[in-house]
């Protein structure tokens, strides 16, 4: 993507090749000489228009060799420094002769600004399409759930300060981060991708299939459980979603791709000698609602359900229902989800309970004679 | 490596081929089986059917073998060996001792750390899931958030799941019921430009409304369940952490995305 390809490999290129640093999307040079795309981080970096410098590769003596190696390198600068000053080619009478010390702190403000840089560059136009290219790749992994069955995960920050947090890895399966698996990314700062790429990049591509494929690179043993599973849970899947009864976006995401690893079949139910372990125990099951999603996203509709909500406390809500022949009671559902409901509907999530329940048992016993058989 | 297992054996008679597998790269997640457990044909029940030479492998895995055997035979005595001791394996960590055993490995994090951020690096367990052999590879359970992840090493992930079997972390915590870490109700709450997301904020609300009917519901067995958030905040109506929560955890999750906001503008 560098602009420099072909010459001796540039700054930008050799910090993306470095070990760790497999997430960077090359940023291109039109996007850092755009002093705009900077602006403010002047104050953030120290050294910044030596760090800015070293990463458009200005100096010469940068071009020579691998900028990395200080050691060879702090000699020869201190050399080169003062000789050739006509190597300046935006600052030209900024001329610091630079002593030996200042080569790493340069350094370390250069990889500083190119990660604020990034962060700024991967919500730009050409910066997402180049991380599109990277996940479409596979490489930034996948997630670690189970249930997510390898949907491929983003790099993201939980911080957009620099030094808080390393890089985390944002599921969109199930909406969760992750410590990436490596320890190399360990040290790789967050803030160098942001907290606003995660989300922003499935929003720009909307119609990206996140749904994972059965993965080739799992063994072969569980290529054969996945595939198992999926016999055994099809006819789960298929009753699930009432199809004529889905919308095909829901709250600004398509519906196929809100979390596909959330929701019914996708939550671990531990078992004990194949029967689920009670709630009501005091080591019970207390996080399902983490991994939950509804069967009819319609429930997820806020507005829709607030307007029905008030339409029947106004006492003519019966016939305004456009959702009114979901089976099972869902309006009654959509009601108790409501957050204006939920004090005075409390009474009724028992019985609610209760029938959700009954719906799910069949397939439980299903499962269990299916891992005692 | 002899350092690492001295602690495991509990006989001072030194069973040879159990060290040896125990110690071995990949087998990290095995504890050792005591000799009493192995030798007593009632825990071996059915097994005879399920792996093949079986009176050689449990000799072998008992360290009384004495066959001479050519190298193909041995090899297949020894993967039969394997399998019988992942299967016994099941059965034992369920034992009092086999629990206590692999609650040692536990609190040494010997079976990894959780990958969800929110779960700080919360301790794992392994897990099956089936208790038939050679349907799935062994996934790590995490107590904290109660769900299950691959191992991120590929020499574990080729291990069976059915050497540690579906039930037993749920056992080891029914038998230790004071280890259960308390649960949290943080999350991640995505943000663009420090602004919720209204697909995955809509769905965290869902979310937790139905956390709220759990609370119900054990309150209606007389179990006043707390996380972690609640227990720290005195103050703090049970009833009404539903909407105030979220606040909270905003501050500690997403917190600092709102400083980062304002390191933009400047």
């Amino acid at each position: 993507m560098s602009s420099s390809e072909g010459a001796p490999e540039s700054w930008i290129s050799s910090f993306c090749s470095l070990m760790g640093h497999e997430f960077f999307a090359e940023v291109s040079e039109d996007f850092i000489e755009d002093d705009f795309n900077l602006t403010g981080l002047q104050s953030q970096v120290p050294m910044y228009k030596e760090a800015l410098e070293m990463i458009l590769d200005v100096e010469p003596e940068d071009e020579e060799d691998e900028e990395e190696e200080e050691e060879e390198e702090e000699d020869e600068d201190e050399a080169l420094g003062e000789d050739r000053p006509f190597g300046y080619r935006r600052a030209g009478d900024r001329r610091h002769t630079r002593v030996a010390s200042d080569l790493s702190v340069i350094e370390s403000s250069a990889e500083l600004l190119y990660g604020l840089i990034h962060q700024r560059y991967i919500t730009s136009r050409p910066g997402i399409q180049q991380m599109l290219e990277k996940y479409e790749m596979q490489h930034f992994g996948v997630c670690p759930r189970v249930n997510c069955n390898g949907c491929k995960v983003l790099p993201v920050g939980r911080s957009d300060t620099p030094g808080q947090e390393t890089v985390k890895l944002f599921c969109p399966g199930c909406m969760d981060i992750y410590t990436p698996p490596n320890s190399r990314f360990h040290s790789v700062d967050g803030a160098f991708f942001g907290t606003t790429f995660g989300c922003l990049f499935f929003m720009t591509f909307p119609d990206l299939d996140i749904a994972p494929r059965l993965d080739s690179s799992l063994s072969s043993m569980s290529r054969n459980a996945s595939q198992s599973a999926s016999r055994t849970h099809p006819s789960e899947e298929l009753e699930s979603p009432s199809p004529e009864e889905q919308p095909l976006e829901i709250n600004g995401m398509r519906t196929a791709n809100l979390c596909p690893g959330l929701g019914r079949g996708k939550i671990y139910e531990p078992k004990i000698y194949g029967f689920k372990v009670a709630e009501a125990s005091r080591v019970g099951p207390r996080m399902k609602w983490l991994r939950m999603k509804p069967r009819n996203i319609n429930e997820l509709d806020e507005a829709t359900t607030h307007e029905r909500l008030a339409n029947m406390n106004e006492g003519k809500g019966q016939g305004s229902d456009p959702r009114g022949a979901d089976k099972d009671g869902d309006t009654e559902m959509n009601a108790a989800q409501s957050q204006e409901a939920l004090i005075a509907n409390r009474k009724k999530a028992p019985m609610r309970r209760r029938r959700v329940l009954g719906e799910s048992a069949p397939s439980d016993q299903m499962s269990v004679q299916a891992d005692m058989g | 490596m002899m350092e690492d297992f001295n602690s495991e054996t509990d006989s001072d008679y030194t069973s040879y081929w159990r060290d040896w597998f125990v110690s071995s790269r990949g087998n990290e997640y095995f504890c050792e089986i005591d000799e009493d457990y192995l030798t007593d044909r009632f825990n071996l029940t059915g097994l005879n059917t399920e792996v093949p030479y079986y009176q050689y492998a449990l000799d072998l895995v008992t360290d009384v073998f004495d066959l001479d055997a050519d190298d193909d035979l041995r090899e297949q005595i020894e993967k039969s060996a394997r399998h019988l001791y992942g299967l016994v394996h099941a059965r034992y960590i369920v034992t009092t001792r086999g629990l206590a055993k692999m609650l040692d490995k536990y609190k040494k994090l010997d079976f990894g750390k959780c990958p969800r951020v929110i779960c700080d690096g919360h301790p794992l367990l392994p897990m099956g899931q089936s208790d038939l052999p050679s349907m799935t590879t062994v996934k790590l359970y995490c107590p904290k958030c109660e769900d299950i992840y691959n191992p991120k090493s590929s020499r574990h992930a080729s291990i069976d799941g059915a050497y540690f079997g579906t039930s037993f972390h749920s056992i080891l915590f029914q038998v230790y019921p004071a280890l259960n870490p308390e649960k949290s109700l943080r999350r991640y709450e995505p943000r663009i430009y420090g602004f919720k997301v209204h697909a995955a904020a809509a769905l965290a609300r869902w979310q937790d409304s139905h956390r709220e009917d759990l609370h119900w519901r054990l309150g209606e067995f007389d179990m006043a369940h707390r996380f972690i958030e609640e227990s720290e905040s005195e103050d703090e109506d049970a009833f009404e952490y539903g909407e105030q929560a979220p606040e909270a955890k905003g501050e500690k999750v997403a917190g600092d995305a709102a400083s980062g906001r304002m390191d933009l503008g400047n």
